[in-house]
């Protein structure tokens, strides 16, 4: 566990909880948790189905709100923002990273990961380069008119680090990035991601089930039952 | 930005070929409907005030008995031949006054035969019509006074019994009487009611009286009136001539009846546009409901593409630009409608008015119209289904499959 440096962590949960539904129907994802992440860190979310990683996965990426407590992002509060707002905190801060993928079907590999730029509002030409770009750093430069269907697995998990991360932000959020891929495929991706944080300092979020994905982390938050069960330094990566 | 808007819309739209074209469907057929009408209808006003003014604003029918609810016709007293006489000798201001007795009969000609109207008159009836002959002469004097076999054919009539061969001195068979046809009038197609003017053959009235009608009678007058003489005027000096000649005492109605063309003509005039009014209202619904049609495909699209939404949430789209996003698309997608619609419209209106003979007449208002009305259809229809692809949870969107 890193150490509370001076200054505001760059993610901070403060006596988080996250109610669904009332009544009867009440269920409690998150209860009171804290989490510090500071920036550089690689955190892995670990914890069996319905322990809250994905509540707690959601709220740090500016994509649900918390029923009570604070959410801190670079000492900013994030609980009271609107809709619109938690969205202009994601297109500034965030980069995302799905199980599914989930590119844009039809579309080519480039335009996919043009499209965080296109809704900044960028220039055609510049944001064909930065694409380019970053299509490079994930190992896919001459693949930019591939379609999804004409990509494997790990490439189309390529192409959406590259969405991710196109647009330099603070943290890369992942959600069960390697859920959908072979083994050998899955270390690829967790080399580039690991790659990403150590020699390009981006803060990777990453929630995991696999122990061996969640290893390639520095830290490991265990969830359970809304809370956090353990949180550990990993002296075994990389 | 909005140039990026439309292209992303028009990416969704071409990646959906069929469905996009099935949905603006709705809209084409309310568009082109519009169109078609509303350009027929105009056709069709300006051919009746081209008619109109052909036939010249100053001819005046006289008919026997009164035209109206609640009034036969059928006892009233036939004009005579003494009847026309007067009326030439004693209107002032008078160009032509023609009697016309008219029947359909059959005609044959070698082995072609056909049904065309038979007109009795004289002379003053092409004065009346400004009728030119094409080939061949009017009639002699004599042969009018004398009930001569002889006719004048009308276009139609030429190209049918004689096709390429020169009809004149030929003798066509009509009922009993073989009749010498001595001309050939020019060609003056359809009649503003939509009956063929050129499938017509006249004869002399006395001919027709004793060999067709086998009475003595006078169907109706047609006055041609000087040019800048006052129609009312012409109209009062008949109706005191013929209470005159008919012994209709003060106080009675007549018992016929002096129509202006003019009257007519608008009369006719008004109805179309009231049937063009009527016609468009009914494409207008169409179009109603085409913008139906296409709030129901982009809440479908909506749906079918949640999943798409919650990416583009996830990845720094703002409410507005997802909304933004949708409603281009919907107006696109009418728009394309629209264009389709004019293109379908104008074709079937110039399909219509060469059938009908009738001058092809593009409104570019009604055209602007229609586009503009198809924009606001996709503003409209694409608004609702929009707002809720903006308004998604991101977190459902993304889970959704």
């Amino acid at each position: 566990m890193a150490d509370p440096g001076p200054g505001p962590a760059l993610i901070e949960l403060r006596g988080v909880s996250k109610i669904y539904g009332a009544g009867a129907a009440e269920v409690r994802a998150l209860a009171n948790v804290d989490l510090r992440i500071e920036a550089g860190e690689f955190v892995a979310i670990m914890g069996p189905s319905g322990s809250g990683k994905s509540t707690v996965m959601n709220i740090i990426g500016a994509l649900d709100t918390p029923t009570s407590g604070t959410f801190l992002f670079e000492g900013v509060d994030m609980t009271a923002l609107s809709r619109n707002q938690l969205a202009l905190v994601r297109r500034s801060f965030l980069g995302f990273v799905f199980q599914g993928f989930n590119l844009l079907a039809r579309t080519p590999a480039i335009e996919n990961v043009e499209l965080p730029l296109v809704y900044r509002g960028m220039v055609a030409a510049e944001r064909r380069a930065i694409a380019s770009k970053a299509l490079a750093r994930v190992g896919l430069a001459g693949r930019e008119q591939h379609t999804s269907s004409e990509l494997s697995g790990g490439q189309q998990q390529r192409v959406a680090i590259a969405r991710a991360i196109v647009t330099d932000p603070a943290v890369l959020l992942a959600d069960e990035p390697t859920g959908n891929l072979d083994t050998a495929t899955s270390r690829e991706i967790m080399d580039l991601v690991t790659s990403l944080n150590v020699d390009q300092g981006i803060t990777v979020v990453m929630v995991t089930h696999e122990n061996d994905i969640a290893a390639y982390a520095r830290r490991i938050v265990r969830f359970v039952d809304g809370r956090i069960e353990s949180d550990v330094a990993n002296t075994r990566a990389a | 930005m909005f140039f990026e808007q439309l292209r992303l819309a028009l990416q969704a739209i071409m990646r959906n070929r069929l469905r996009s074209l099935l949905t603006v469907l709705g809209i084409v057929i309310g568009v082109g409907a519009v169109i078609a009408m509303v350009t027929i209808g105009n056709g069709t006003t300006a051919r009746v005030t081209a008619d109109l003014a052909r036939l010249g604003s100053n001819v005046l029918f006289v008919s026997p008995g009164q035209f109206g609810p609640g009034r036969a016709s059928a006892d009233a007293k036939p004009f005579t031949l003494r009847d026309v006489d007067a009326m030439r000798s004693q209107l002032a201001s008078v160009k032509a006054v023609a009697p016309l007795s008219q029947k359909s009969q059959t005609i044959v000609y070698g082995a072609q035969s056909r049904t065309v109207s038979i007109s009795g008159t004289d002379n003053a009836y092409f004065v009346a019509q400004a009728w030119a002959l094409q080939q061949g002469r009017f009639y002699y004097d004599s042969e009018v006074r004398g009930g001569l076999p002889v006719c004048i054919i009308g276009q139609t009539v030429r190209k049918e019994l004689f096709g390429s061969s020169d009809p004149i001195s030929r003798r066509i068979r009509i009922g009993s009487i073989a009749c010498e046809t001595i001309g050939v009038l020019e060609a003056k197609g359809q009649s503003s009611f939509g009956s063929d003017q050129d499938d017509t053959v006249v004869m002399p009235i006395r001919t027709f009286q004793r060999r067709i009608a086998g009475n003595v009678d006078v169907g109706r007058i047609q006055v041609s009136a000087n040019d800048g003489a006052d129609t009312g005027l012409v109209q009062a000096d008949i109706e005191r001539l013929l209470r005159e000649r008919r012994r209709i005492s003060i106080g009675e109605e007549d018992d016929f009846s002096v129509r202006d063309m003019k009257q007519v003509a608008q009369a006719q005039t008004g109805t179309t546009s009231m049937l063009t009014g009527l016609l468009g209202a009914v494409a207008a619904v169409s179009l109603l409901v085409g913008g139906i049609g296409i709030m129901n495909i982009m809440l479908v699209s909506v749906t079918e593409r949640t999943r798409e939404i919650g990416i583009r949430l996830a990845i720094g789209a703002l409410e507005h630009q997802v909304l933004t996003q949708f409603l281009v698309e919907a107006v696109v997608l009418s728009l394309f409608g629209g264009a389709l619609g004019i293109a379908v419209g104008l074709a079937l209106a110039a399909a219509a008015t060469s059938a009908l003979e009738v001058p092809l007449l593009i409104d570019l208002k009604i055209v602007i119209l229609a586009f503009a009305f198809s924009a606001i259809v996709g503003i409209v229809f694409g608004y609702f289904p929009a707002r809720r692809a903006a308004r998604l949870n991101p977190i459902e969107a993304l889970r959704h499959e």
